[in-house]
C-alpha cells in the first residue's frame, strides 16, 4: 500500500463531482425561494466540469486505482460520458417542471448529481464493494427523489414500490455476490475471473451465486419477469424523475453487467448466456404486447423499455466483442431516445396538467408542427424505423446475434419490434390525423425548446452515421476487456 | 462443540425470526428481532470475529431497535390491518418458500458443493481482528469506506428532504433567536389586581335583572 497504488489521479472527475454535489448542497443553504436558479447553474456547471474532466482522460488505456478497487478504462469513461449528458437533459427538459410542481430544490440538484455520482462508481467499480455501494448509491437517490413530491400520492406509492423491489433486488445481488467470493474467495473482478479460469473455483456455488445475480440484474434493468416495479414506479413518479430513472441508469447497467458477467464471471459464458435469452426473449414478448394496450403514454412507455432492455440482454447474450459494442451503443442511442421522449411530455405539460395521456399528444402536428416532427423522429426512432438511430442499433445487435447461429432468436426480435412498431406509429397516428383538443401554443423555456431539438435531431442524425460512435463504443469494448 | 453451538444458535436465530413475521403485538416482533440479532451476533462470535459481532449487538440492538421500538410505540400504526393479507397469502408464498429452500439445500448439500472443503482459516496468534479491520478499511478498502460515508449523507439528506423541508407546522427551534435573549424577555411582571372587584359585577347583574 502506498500512494503509487492509490493512484487517486484515475477518479478526478469523481472526485470533482462529489466536491461540486456538496458545494451545491451548501450554496442551497444560503439561497432563498426566489433564487434557486444559482443552484441550477452551479449543478450544470458541476456536470460541464465533469465533462470536460472525462473528455481529459479519454483514450487512455485502461488505469486501475485505489488498489485495484476502481478501474477508468476507454468503456467506463465512455458510459460516464453518456450518464452526465443524460442528467444534464433531465436538468434542463425539466426545469420549469420542477418548478411548477414545487420540487425545484437544492435536494432535486444535490441527489441528481449523487445519483450520478452512483452510476458513474458503478460504471468503474473493479470489485464487488465498490460495485454494490455505487449500486446502493444511485438507488437510494432515486428512491429519495421519486418520493420527494410528498403530497402526491401516485409518487409516493411510486416511491415505495421502488424502495421494497429494489431493496429485495440488492439483497438477491448481494447474496449472489457473497457465493461467488464464497467459491473464489476474491472479491476484486480480475482475481475471481483469473480463480475461475485458470485455477478452477467451487463450480456449483459459484454457478448459484449467479443465478442470483443475474435475477439481481434483470430486477435492476427492468427484465421479464422481474419487470413489475417498471410500469407502476415510471407511471407515478414525476416525469421528470421518470426520465432520469429511464435514461442515464441503463447505461450504468449495462457497464455493471459488463463488469459482473462478462468480466467476472466470464469463465461461466455458457450459463449466463442461456440465462440472459430466457429473461431477452420473455422481456421481447411481454414488453411488446403489454404496451399494445396502454392508453396512458408513461405506461407505454414503459413496457417499451421493457422490450428495449430485452434488445440490450440480446446483444450481451451473444458474448462476443460484437455483442457487447452493440449493447453499449443500444444502451447509448436508448438513453438518447428515452430522454427526448420524456422530455416531449414535460414539454407539453403544464401547472397542474400532465400530457402523459397519448390522445394529449391529439393533433400536435396542427398546433405545434415542429415539435410533432421532433415526436415523430423519437417515435420512429424507438420503432427502430431506418434512417434513424434505434434501427442501426437494433440491427447492430441483430447482427451479433446472428454471428452467435441463434437465427430464430433474431426471427423472434424482428417479429417483437414489428409488434413494437404499432403502439410507436399510433402516437404518430394520434398527432398527425386527429383533431387537436387543446389549441393552446406551447409554452415552454427556449433553452428547453432548443436542446430538445438538438437532441431529437442528434437520433437523425446518429442514424444517417452511426459509424462513428459505433466504431467509438467497439474499441472502448476492445480495449477494456480482461486479457 | 463449535458445531452444536452453531445449531443451537442457527435454530434460535430461525424461531426469532419467524416470531417477527407471526406475532401479533408489534413489540414482540420488535424483540424477536432483538433476539435475532443477538444471535447472529453470536455467530459471529464463533467464527472469531469479534469486533463484527460487538459492533452488530451495539449499532443494531443498542440503537436501531431501540429507535424502532419506540416508533411502534410512538405512533399509532394499526399493524393487524398492515398484516391482513398475511395468513391469506401463506400458503402460496410458503410453497414457494419451501421449494425454494429445497432447490438451495439440494444444490449447497451436494457432494460437488463441496462446502467442507472451503474451511476458514485458523487465524494466527496475537490476530486481532479490530486491528486488522481498521487496517484494511483505511487502505486497501479505502475507497468503498469513502462511498459508504456519501452513502450515509444521501440517506441524511433524504430524510430531511422528505419529512422537514416546507412543512408548515413543524415545531423547530431557532438557536440564534435562543442565544439572543435577554432576562427581560424571558419574564416578563404584570401588575394586577390582587382581586376581581366581584361585588360590582354582581351588582351589575342584579341591577339588569330588576330593570
Amino acid at each position: 500500500m502506498s500512494w503509487t497504488q492509490l493512484n487517486l489521479a484515475v477518479a478526478t472527475p469523481e472526485i470533482f463531482l462529489l466536491v461540486a454535489a456538496l458545494i451545491v448542497l451548501l450554496s442551497d443553504i444560503f439561497l432563498n425561494e426566489r433564487n434557486k436558479s444559482i443552484a441550477y447553474g452551479l449543478t450544470l456547471a458541476a456536470l460541464a466540469g465533469t465533462a470536460y474532466l472525462l473528455l481529459q482522460s479519454a483514450g487512455q488505456s485502461p488505469r486501475p486505482g485505489f488498489n485495484g478497487m476502481f478501474i477508468a478504462d476507454p468503456l467506463s469513461q465512455a458510459a460516464k460520458f453518456g450518464m452526465v449528458i443524460g442528467v444534464a437533459l433531465m436538468l434542463v427538459y425539466g426545469r420549469s417542471y420542477a418548478r411548477l410542481r414545487g420540487i425545484f430544490r437544492g435536494e432535486l440538484f444535490a441527489l441528481s448529481l449523487f445519483a450520478l455520482l452512483g452510476m458513474m462508481v458503478m460504471a468503474s467499480g473493479a470489485n464487488f464493494v465498490t460495485l454494490y455501494i455505487g449500486l446502493e448509491l444511485l438507488s437510494l437517490s432515486l428512491y429519495a427523489l421519486v418520493a420527494m413530491q410528498r403530497n402526491n400520492v401516485h409518487a409516493t406509492e411510486a416511491a415505495m414500490k421502488y424502495f421494497v423491489l429494489g431493496a429485495l433486488a440488492s439483497g438477491l445481488l448481494l447474496y449472489g455476490m457473497s457465493m461467488v467470493y464464497g467459491a473464489t474467495g476474491a472479491l476484486d473482478i480480475p482475481t475471481i475471473s483469473q480463480r475461475i479460469t485458470v485455477h478452477g473455483a467451487n463450480n456449483l456455488l459459484a454457478i448459484f451465486g449467479l443465478v442470483f445475480i443475474v435475477t439481481g440484474i434483470g430486477f435492476k434493468l427492468g427484465a421479464v419477469p422481474f419487470h413489475m416495479w417498471v410500469p407502476d414506479v415510471y407511471d407515478g413518479a414525476p416525469t421528470l424523475l421518470t426520465q432520469l430513472i429511464g435514461s442515464a441508469p441503463k447505461l450504468a447497467a449495462f457497464a455493471f453487467t459488463f463488469r459482473l458477467l462478462a468480466e467476472a464471471l466470464a469463465g461461466y459464458k455458457p450459463d449466463w448466456s442461456s440465462m440472459l435469452t430466457i429473461l431477452a426473449v420473455l422481456s421481447l414478448v411481454v414488453g411488446n404486447v403489454a404496451a399494445i394496450a396502454q392508453t396512458r403514454l408513461k405506461r407505454m412507455l414503459a413496457y417499451s423499455t421493457i422490450s428495449h432492455m430485452g434488445f440490450l440482454l440480446l446483444g450481451f447474450m451473444a458474448g462476443t466483442r460484437d455483442g457487447y459494442a452493440a449493447s453499449f451503443f443500444y444502451a447509448m442511442s436508448y438513453m438518447l431516445t428515452a430522454a427526448a421522449s420524456f422530455g416531449m411530455i414535460m414539454l407539453l405539460s403544464g401547472k397542474d396538467f400532465e400530457a402523459d395521456q397519448i390522445a394529449d399528444f391529439k393533433g400536435l402536428a396542427k398546433r405545434d408542427p415542429w415539435f410533432a416532427a421532433m415526436m415523430l423522429i423519437v417515435m420512429f426512432s424507438m420503432a427502430g424505423i431506418p434512417v434513424f438511430v434505434g434501427f442501426f442499433a437494433k440491427f447492430a445487435v441483430l447482427k451479433a446475434v446472428i454471428s452467435t447461429g441463434a437465427i430464430w432468436l433474431a426471427v423472434l426480435a424482428v417479429a417483437c419490434s414489428l409488434i413494437g412498431a404499432f403502439y410507436y406509429l399510433r402516437v404518430v397516428k394520434v398527432m398527425y390525423f386527429d383533431e387537436p383538443e387543446n389549441q393552446a401554443p406551447i409554452a415552454a423555456a427556449p433553452d428547453s425548446r432548443i436542446l430538445l431539438s438538438v437532441n431529437c435531431l442528434l437520433l437523425l442524425l446518429l442514424g444517417l452515421l452511426p459509424d462513428r460512435l459505433l466504431t467509438v463504443l467497439t474499441e472502448a469494448v476492445q480495449r477494456s476487456m480482461l486479457p | 462443540m463449535t458445531l452444536a453451538l452453531f445449531y443451537l444458535f442457527a435454530a434460535i436465530l430461525v424461531l426469532a425470526a419467524l416470531r417477527v413475521v407471526t406475532a401479533r403485538n408489534p413489540v414482540h416482533a420488535a424483540l424477536s428481532l432483538v433476539l435475532c440479532f443477538f444471535t447472529a451476533a453470536m455467530l459471529w462470535m464463533l467464527i472469531k470475529a469479534e469486533f463484527l459481532a460487538i459492533s452488530l449487538v451495539l449499532i443494531y440492538v443498542g440503537a436501531v431497535m431501540v429507535l424502532f421500538l419506540f416508533v411502534v410505540m410512538m405512533l399509532d400504526i394499526n399493524f393487524e390491518s398492515l398484516r391482513k393479507g398475511f395468513w391469506r397469502f401463506f400458503p402460496v408464498a410458503g410453497t414457494v418458500a419451501a421449494i425454494m429452500l429445497g432447490e438451495m439445500l439440494l444444490v449447497l448439500t451436494s457432494r460437488y458443493a463441496n462446502l467442507s472443503a472451503a474451511r476458514l482459516p485458523e487465524p494466527a496468534a496475537g490476530f486481532n481482528s479490530a486491528k486488522a479491520l481498521g487496517k484494511l478499511l483505511y487502505t486497501e478498502y479505502f475507497l468503498p469506506f469513502q462511498l459508504a460515508a456519501v452513502l450515509l449523507l444521501v440517506g441524511m439528506i433524504a430524510a430531511i428532504a422528505l419529512t422537514h423541508r416546507q412543512r408548515k407546522n413543524t415545531k423547530f427551534q431557532d438557536p440564534a433567536d435562543q442565544v439572543a435573549v435577554k432576562a427581560a424577555d424571558r419574564v416578563v411582571v404584570l401588575k394586577m389586581e390582587a382581586e376581581k372587584p366581584a361585588h360590582a359585577e354582581t351588582d351589575t347583574t342584579h341591577t339588569g335583572e330588576k330593570a
